[in-house]
């Protein structure tokens, strides 16, 4: 793209413009993994996805697989004890975690590659386009996500796949909107009016001027959304909606419920995995929201008046 | 007193309500496998195969099966469940109460104590006090509402005996009045908390926050310049503060609803919950479809209440 661009002269300027944005984020970098909680966040999701991609390694049982005695408390030989199947838990846990980490990455990966060109386009063209964009957001806002999930798994059958997809195309409006209100500030600033001085072509500004500076706001909400799907699927499978061919943290958890009074591992380990990868996320995004507002605590872009807008720390349905 | 701002956010909610039923619609028409063959049996003649599909009127164009679907539901005609052979409306009306006291138990519980604790907090200056709870909060928000209940349930029912394990009253002797009263409330306590500790961290972490906006603002300055107590100038900053967060937790209207579900299933609450969990099992699509229509409902006028909450709220809105 950066080559396309007619005159060389214009070119090099051009590509000097794209600098703000580049050492923009590299100085939010450092100071993500100066906060504390940004920190935290890292190292809880690194923890967790070093456990899940070593999976097989530090369980190398079938977490489907009957390995040994049935109810087995935690010992040497299973670390989080077995089910009643005599199923490893440690195996469960660890496949587990990376199916819920799987939904996350995907998911917000779908949600953002549909919210944040609407938001970009509907902030970008204003008007008409703006309303009509941002009608379509609020009303997928109040789609009640998890009951239409639970409709559609029953009408369907279920599967991650489909599962995914859905969560997907329900989660994006909260990245839109805060797509939308980032490039409706910056495409006011000077280094924009700049970008349109020098001849560049509207779109160009916007995806290669505007975006790259929109980003690391909406990494934050991006990385709560990820949570809340996690959340989600876990419920989900809670219910025993889960795909029935791969391991998930909420079937555990749902496993767990006839065997409380006996066997409180079932329970303590696949729930303590969910609050970790969510732990991590959340304060994932509070450290890169601090990074970005190194003079608030917390708190969204504009302080409070970003959550009223819903696009602020947090927010999810 | 309607603002042009409220009557904006009011009439967007009946296109808002179409297209949910409209979405609905389309879901259970997406999906596959033939309800004729659902109803008629796998190797069923032709001829029963068109009786059932006059007798439902599936024979019809899609267009004219969705206006009949849309007056249906619009008149609360939901359909008749296939399990129980009573209308959706009448087993949902049935359910919805003991979920209402769960929910709205839960809501005012986050909302008071979240509210509270973060005024609290702000007002002591104890940075420990503040640490603590922030971690807390934290958690609270990570955790998952039907592992919380399994914690407690261990904990607390299991462990102690002090509360209830499940249901909404004791099994083994009918009570009334004030008796049955205490009943009901010993087992919601379990229930209404953890399905309220998602809600409460999120309300601490907005309001306390803001607050810690607010103190830095030239009001506040200028209130404290002045002598005024500490406790009214929280007071005054709280006012501006809740707008948001008002905001914030009408919107989750739908998150607290699904976590009822769980939380329901987890302590054996009699409400929606279970009905959604047998429903599924029994593949009960008209129940199930009641429910997301509730559901959606639910969100809608959540938000409508949201709106006018912050009209009230906040005189800036009416005189727009």
């Amino acid at each position: 793209m950066r080559g396309s661009i007619h005159a060389s002269a214009t070119s090099s300027r051009s590509a000097a413009l794209l600098e703000p944005a580049a050492s923009v984020t590299r100085v939010e970098l450092s100071r993500l993994l100066r906060s504390g909680s940004g920190r935290a966040g890292l190292l809880l999701l690194c923890g967790l996805l070093a456990g899940t991609v070593l999976a097989s390694r530090i369980a190398p049982a079938d977490p489907f697989a009957s390995v040994g005695r049935a109810l087995s408390p935690p010992t040497l030989a299973h670390p989080m004890g077995t089910d009643d199947l005599g199923r490893d838990l440690l195996a469960g846990v660890a496949h587990g975690t990376r199916t819920s980490l799987v939904v996350a990455l995907t998911v917000t990966l779908l949600a953002a590659a549909i919210g944040i060109p609407l938001g970009a386009i509907a902030a970008w063209r204003g008007r008409l386009v703006d309303d009509a964009l941002m009608r379509v957001t609020e009303f997928i806002q109040v789609v009640p996500r998890f009951f239409l999930a639970v409709m559609v798994i029953a009408l369907f059958g279920p599967g991650l796949d489909r599962l995914i997809v859905l969560l997907g195309f329900t989660s994006w409006p909260v990245i839109a909107r805060v797509a939308r209100a980032e490039v409706l500030s910056l495409k006011e600033r000077e280094f924009a009016e700049a970008a349109r001085a020098l001849g560049a072509r509207p779109l160009r500004i916007l995806f290669r001027v505007l975006l790259p500076n929109a980003l690391p706001a909406v990494v934050v909400v991006a990385s709560l959304n990820a949570a809340t799907a996690i959340l989600l699927e876990a419920g989900l499978s809670f219910l025993g909606l889960g795909d029935p061919d791969v391991v998930s943290l909420g079937y555990l958890a749902n496993n767990a419920q006839g065997f409380l009074r006996v066997a409180w591992w079932m329970a303590a380990f696949p729930g303590a995995a969910i609050a970790a990868a969510v732990l991590g996320l959340n304060l994932l995004g509070d450290g890169v929201n601090d990074a970005l507002n190194p003079r608030g605590p917390s708190g969204g872009h504009d302080g409070t008046q970003d959550i009223a807008q819903g696009g602020g720390t947090w927010q999810s349905s | 007193m309607p603002s042009r701002y409220l009557l904006r956010r009011l009439l967007l909610v009946p296109p808002t309500v179409a297209a949910l039923l409209v979405l609905s619609f389309c879901v259970i028409h997406l999906a596959p496998g033939d309800p004729v063959v659902a109803l008629g049996g796998e190797h069923g003649d032709a001829a029963h195969y068109a009786f059932i599909r006059a007798r439902f009127g599936l024979d019809r164009p899609l267009p004219d099966q969705l206006v009949t679907y849309v007056t249906n539901v619009l008149r609360g005609d939901l359909g008749v469940s296939f399990v129980h052979g009573r209308p959706v409306a009448s087993i949902i009306a049935d359910r919805l109460p003991a979920t209402l006291l769960l929910v709205s138990t839960a809501l005012l519980l986050s909302s008071v104590a979240g509210v509270g604790l973060a005024a609290l907090v702000t007002r002591l200056r104890r940075p420990s006090a503040d640490l603590t709870l922030n971690l807390a909060a934290l958690l609270g928000y990570a955790t998952p509402s039907f592992w919380l209940g399994q914690l407690v349930l261990l904990a607390l029912a299991v462990g102690t005996g002090l509360f209830p394990v499940q249901g909404m009253t004791d099994a083994r002797r009918s009570s009334t009045g004030i008796s049955h009263l205490v009943d009901v409330l010993h087992h919601l306590a379990l229930p209404a908390l953890v399905l309220a500790a998602n809600e409460l961290a999120l309300t601490f972490r907005l309001v306390r926050t803001g607050l810690r906006e607010a103190l830095e603002t030239d009001y506040v300055r200028t209130a404290r310049a002045k002598g005024m107590p500490e406790q009214v100038v929280i007071r005054h900053a709280l006012r501006n503060v809740l707008l948001p967060v008002a905001t914030v937790i009408g919107s989750r209207a739908g998150m607290l609803f699904s976590g009822a579900v769980l939380v329901e299933v987890v302590f054996a609450w009699p409400g929606l919950g279970r009905l959604l969990l047998s429903s599924l099992l029994a593949r009960d699509y008209p129940v199930l479809l009641g429910m997301v229509l509730l559901a959606s409902g639910g969100v809608v006028l959540a938000n409508v209440i949201t709106d006018l909450v912050y009209a009230w709220l906040d005189p800036r809105v009416r005189y727009q």
